[in-house]
């Protein structure tokens, strides 16, 4: 047999699972392995365990492997080795260096991104295994610091970000005013019960990237629909429970989501530009409730700015000059398919849209969904030296002209920013709301 | 008794209260219109010159105005609040008339059932507390959620934090720093988390949703949880007559209700929340998944045979706690189910249904095809409106209040009430 | 070796076929069930459409991208798959044999397509053995289980052909040939063969999940 060079593993530098890790005993993590898998997995993960035919396919989707130089190591069925299988097959013998290693591997080395499961002959799902691995983890209390606190403000505020309930309130009114030096009566409608349209957003928008809510509310009060903001616990869309295998907590905080458009009884939500939280609401969270689908319709911010595009409800004034490329973000192509909309966005909105390749279904993930970029600085390297493939992606597209990358999701956002600063690519991100709105017709 | 609605307006026929319309061309800028509980009153947030706002009601603005005016609010009596600030401070304002007493923040106004009394969350210098008619709690906290108030409004409590921890000290949070502050007492004990705050009727007794660790949730009643510890668990309700503390918990078999600890309900369920007691206090009901994604309500642990694929919800009892409805939503469309059997009209959207004082009907605000108006036991009246309220029933159940904003004769917006008998389209 | 050789035509034939399918409907039974338990929602799910509509894009060469980028493997898989079903269903040979015991008969195909097929069938897993020796990826997963079930799996293709065409020691190959066989048909509910009875119910809830949920392709 051939020998490969293995990836060298870096010793785990995060102080949170360390000191998980330590206080770990043989006895403990075979009983919660056992507990996990007997418990709460049955079929799926059996199936998928006894007939991988170990045959590689699954190498050619994942950008970590990709950009390994194919080292098998990082592939997906490689992790799983790594991890699940491993664990099957000890019956969950392994020792406190062991999880330490599968850790790193399930929270930091898979964006649970899913093109794996469209380049599997058999569809087996490889994120649904590094799911139950952070699972296993989370009951073993061995989880990235950053990550874990992000899950603990979750459980204590309801989002993702620490903020108090003034606070949120008194972001989204300092917002309004500040956009009313721009359009006198814009209103961002606190409370507004019976409005059709309730907005929600991720943590993060009011606590860093406060413009956000601003540039929405004048895209909102522009397309003249009827719409609100919840003023209470339940604002936050995001979901940082579902990547910590904190399901109980995931179940919580969307139940808290529903609970709030269900009380303002709007006809449905629309949410801002995130991937993650998409995913959340349509296909994790809201199972972990027994909703078949959101209990109310959620729309993206892609569909919603297709629909009052091509409604005419706001007019573009210029388009967006300089050829864009765009960046599909995984959790609304694989997980909603809304690449052709957003396409169709960026053409309404833009001079030139240049494409990278492989797009759409097959697009990379941004290295940083799935959680990864929430396990903070001490994993930074890896997720950027990990996804050379999107570089290059992205490289190529810039030689034929592309200045800005059009990214409509958070994290994708956040990923493609330190990749291109990794790289010295020397390109721009931007939200399809920063290009509306700084193209659109702005009423008085 | 002395009712309230003994003294309404109970004449039939429509009666246009204030005219929107003339609002707006007196102030530059009108929010949505509020309507008091009799109907007599409309009231909406207007700028009164720039950077100026207060609260117009029929043909009067207040007199004062502020920086900014928001969550108004109809308390049961009457009268009108809002949330308030000027010059940065907040308060509470009630008929224009604002609590001695500002913060740096307030918000999350609770009106008494009888609407004498009313409390909001307050917050001074970065630290939090409830206050109650404008007396914030002796004692206050780094951080304050989840409100909770008593019927009469003289009650509160809510989930503070007790111990300080820094950025990203996941160590520390585990030990626990969050408990429950009734009227600024704060529990014996702290927990991991606690959601969920309840107060018995009489604001003396308090109970939450707890977790002791990452992975045991538990009931705790005046700080002390139950002996069971759970997976999971949903919010705990007193029932009203025996004092006795329910919750849904996730059991291995699925979701149940416990009562005081100790199974009360023989089924499990894929999920189950929202319970809910009869005036009575003798008989529970709750939203439950009988499968998965299949909703409906279960009355003492029986589940309706009707279910629905996108939700139930809005338990509401009739008064003699001999009947339940709920709101069931299915493929988009809502509806209200009584007694398990659905009303045979669906709608783009339903709000909470409202019992007749006799329990033989229900009534709610409905949308259909673009317009709001009234429907009972899924009979439309014949009025149409741009918006209604919440309907009401007259004392003898015979006639029905509807509160609604409509376009008026001049094709302009005008709110009106109008009072409906029954006689007239249930024939 | 008489007594060998009518177990092996006999009782040991039969055994073979009770459990392939036995242990077939066994398997999927009890996965059935466990998913019914533990696993709910994935019936909820499951979409004949979009189920179909993966199964037919994963069962028509080239018809998704990781095929596309894997041309040789593709063909051999393809010409494999083929050939190790239909020679040995319809193989005269085995056609007889059958209607000999059952007396149930179908078309055959000539001896000379078999031969061709069962010589494609050893020459794919002559392939698969190299690939899974020298792709580093492949092989980092292997382990004796993925080399055990090659061998399994040529076995029969190999003594069949040796027994037919009576090359030294045809004797003892037939004997070989049918134990090998009987054991290759046993194994396939128990082993990773077993992703012949899987294949179509996890590319089926793959298919649905992202056709019927995620509105996406999955090929
Ligand atoms: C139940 C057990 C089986 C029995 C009793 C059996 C019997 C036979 C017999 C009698 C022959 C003809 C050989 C000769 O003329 O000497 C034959 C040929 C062959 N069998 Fe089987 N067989 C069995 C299972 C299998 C299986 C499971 C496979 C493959 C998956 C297989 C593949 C072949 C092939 C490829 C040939 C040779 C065809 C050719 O080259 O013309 N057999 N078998
Ligand atoms: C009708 C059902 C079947 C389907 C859809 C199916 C499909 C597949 C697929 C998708 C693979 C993955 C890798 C590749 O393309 O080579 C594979 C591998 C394999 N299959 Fe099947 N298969 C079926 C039946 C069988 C049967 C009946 C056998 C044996 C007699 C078999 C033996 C194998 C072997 C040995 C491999 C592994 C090749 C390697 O080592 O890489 N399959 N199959
Ligand atoms: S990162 Fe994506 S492709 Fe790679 S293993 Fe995880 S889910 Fe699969
Ligand atoms: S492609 Fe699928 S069957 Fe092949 S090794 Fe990867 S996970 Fe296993």
């Amino acid at each position: 047999m051939s020998q490969v060079a293995l990836k060298k593993e870096t010793p785990v530098s995060d102080d949170g699972m360390l000191k998980g890790a330590a206080k770990l005993t043989p006895e403990k993590i075979r009983e919660t392995v056992r507990k996990v898998l007997d418990g709460e997995t049955g079929a799926r993960l059996k199936t998928y365990a006894a007939m991988c035919a170990r045959c590689g396919m699954c190498s050619d989707a994942c950008h970590f492997c990709l950009s390994h130089d194919r080292d098998p190591a990082w592939s997906p069925a490689g992790k799983v080795k790594r991890t699940i299988w491993e664990l099957v097959r000890t019956g969950g013998k392994v020792d406190a260096e062991f999880i330490l290693d599968a850790c790193r591997i399930a929270h930091t080395e898979c964006n649970l991104c899913k093109r794996c499961a469209m380049y599997c002959p058999f569809g087996i799902d490889v994120a649904y295994m590094m799911l139950v691995m952070r699972r296993i983890c989370h009951k073993l209390g061995v989880t990235p610091q950053y990550i874990q606190d992000t899950a603990h403000s979750h459980s204590a505020t309801m989002n993702q970000m620490w903020v108090k309930e003034d606070e949120w309130i008194d972001s989204l009114q300092w917002q309004e005013d500040e956009a009313r030096e721009e359009m006198p009566n814009l209103r961002i409608p606190i409370e507004k019960e019976g409005a059709d349209i309730m907005y929600s957003v991720i943590g993060p928008e009011p606590k860093f990237r406060a413009q956000l809510i601003y540039q929405a509310a004048v895209i909102l009060n522009a397309s003249g629909v009827d719409w609100t903001m919840p003023g209470t616990p339940g604002w936050d869309n995001s979901d940082m429970c579902m990547y910590t295998g904190d399901n109980e907590m995931m179940g919580r905080l969307k139940r808290a989501h529903f609970d709030t458009a269900v009380r303002l009884r709007v006809s449905r939500i629309v949410m801002g530009e995130c991937g993650h939280a998409f995913r959340s609401v349509h296909d994790m969270g809201n199972r972990w409730l027994g909703y078949r689908q959101p209990p109310v319709p959620v729309i993206h911010a892609v569909e919603f700015y297709h629909e009052i595009l091509k409604q005419g409800r706001i007019k573009i004034a210029k388009k967006f000059e300089g050829p864009v490329t765009l960046h599909d973000p995984c959790n609304i192509v694989r997980g909603h398919g809304l690449h052709e909309m957003a396409r169709e966005v960026v053409r309404l909105t833009c001079d030139e849209l240049i494409e990278m390749h492989p797009n759409r279904e097959h697009n990379y993930c941004c290295s940083a969904g799935g959680g990864v970029i929430n396990c903070g600085p001490p994993f930074k390297t890896s997720r950027v030296v990990g996804n050379r493939v999107k570089a290059e992606q992205l490289f190529a597209a810039k030689a034929r002209g592309a200045k800005t990358v059009v990214a409509p999701c958070h994290n994708c956002h956040g990923g493609l920013e330190d990749i291109i600063h990794h790289y010295g690519l020397g390109m721009d991100v931007k939200f399809l709301g920063d290009i509306i709105y700084s193209c659109m017709e702005k009423p008085e | 008794m002395y009712c309230e609605k003994d003294h309404w307006d109970w004449e039939p026929g429509a009666r246009e209260v204030a005219d929107i319309d003339s609002w707006k061309s007196e102030h530059s800028y009108v929010e949505e219109v509020y309507a008091s509980p009799d109907g007599e009153k409309a009231a909406a947030v207007v700028k009164t010159e720039e950077g100026e706002f207060s609260l117009r009601v029929n043909d009067a603005t207040w007199e004062p105005s502020f920086d900014r005016a928001w969550y108004p609010r109809f308390a049961p009596d009457g009268r009108l609040t809002a949330l308030v600030s000027s010059g940065g401070e907040w308060t509470l304002a009630i008929d224009g008339v604002l609590w001695e007493n500002g913060f740096d923040f307030a918000w999350d106004t609770r009106l008494g059932a009888d609407g004498a009394h009313a409390v909001v969350a307050v917050q001074r210098g970065g630290r939090y507390a409830a206050a109650v008619d404008g007396e914030a709690w002796e004692d206050d906290f780094a951080d304050f959620t989840g409100l909770a108030v008593s019927e009469d409004g003289l009650h509160a409590a809510a989930v503070v934090q007790t111990k300080p921890f820094g950025q990203a000290d996941i160590e520390t949070f585990q030990q626990g720093c969050y408990s429950v502050a009734v009227d600024g007492k704060v529990w014996d004990r702290s927990f991991v988390n606690a959601w969920n705050p309840a107060l018995s009727p009489d604001g003396v007794r308090s109970a939450a949703t707890v977790r002791t660790s990452l992975y045991d949730y538990s009931i705790a009643v005046d700080g002390e949880p139950w002996k069971a510890s759970f997976p999971c668990a949903w919010e705990p309700r007193f029932n009203p007559k025996d004092g006795s503390v329910w919750a849904p918990v996730k059991t291995p078999g699925g979701w149940t209700l416990f009562r005081d600890g100790e199974r009360a309900w023989k089924k499990d369920f894929v999920e189950l929340w929202r319970h809910s007691f009869s005036p009575d206090g003798k008989r529970v009901a709750a939203v439950v998944a009988k499968t998965f994604g299949r909703w409906t309500v279960a009355v003492d642990g029986k589940p309706w045979s009707a279910t629905f694929g996108d939700m139930v919800t809005d338990l509401a009892w009739s008064p003699d706690g001999a009947r339940a409805a709920a709101t069931g939503k299915d493929k988009g469309r809502w509806t209200i189910v009584v007694d398990g059997k659905p009303w045979p009209a669906s709608f783009d959207r339903v709000w909470p249904p409202v019992w007749s004082p006799d329990g033989r009907h229900t009534a709610a605000r409905v949308k259909k095809n673009g317009s709001e108006t009234v429907a009972v036991d899924g009979r439309l009246i014949s009025e149409s409106f741009v918006k209604v309220f919440t309907p009401s029933w007259s004392p003898d159940g015979t006639k029905l209040l509807v509160r609604g904003v409509r376009t008026a004769a001049s094709a302009g917006r005008a709110y009106v009430r109008s009072v409906v008998s029954l006689s007239e389209f249930l024939g | 070796m008489h007594t060998l050789y009518y177990l092996a035509a006999g009782p040991f034939a039969i055994a073979a076929f009770v459990l392939l399918a036995g242990g077939s409907l066994f398997r999927l039974v009890r996965m059935g069930l466990l998913a019914r338990k533990k696993d709910p929602a994935v019936f909820d799910y499951m979409s004949a459409r979009y189920g179909f509509r993966s199964l037919f894009h994963w069962l028509v060469p080239f018809g998704s991208r990781g095929m596309r980028l894997h041309p040789a493997l593709t063909i051999a898989s393809f010409l494999f798959h083929v050939c190790a079903i239909v020679a040995p269903v319809f193989l005269y040979a085995h056609v007889l044999l059958i209607d000999e015991s059952w007396n149930i008969a179908w078309v055959h195909i000539p001896d000379g397509a078999a031969d061709a097929m069962s010589l494609v069938v050893i020459a794919a897993c002559v392939f698969f053995l190299v690939r899974r020796m020298k792709s580093p990826e492949v092989s980092y997963l292997s382990t004796w289980r993925d080399y055990a079930v090659l061998a399994l799996v040529a076995a029969p293709f190999v003594t069949g052909l040796w027994s037919f065409h009576q090359f030294p020691g045809f004797r003892y190959a037939g004997i070989i040939h049918m134990l090998s066989g009987e054991l290759l048909l046993a194994s396939i509910p128990f082993t990773r063969l077993s992703h012949m009875i899987f294949f179509p119910i996890t590319r089926a809830y793959m298919g649905s999940e992202f056709g019927a949920v995620r509105n996406a392709r999955d090929w």
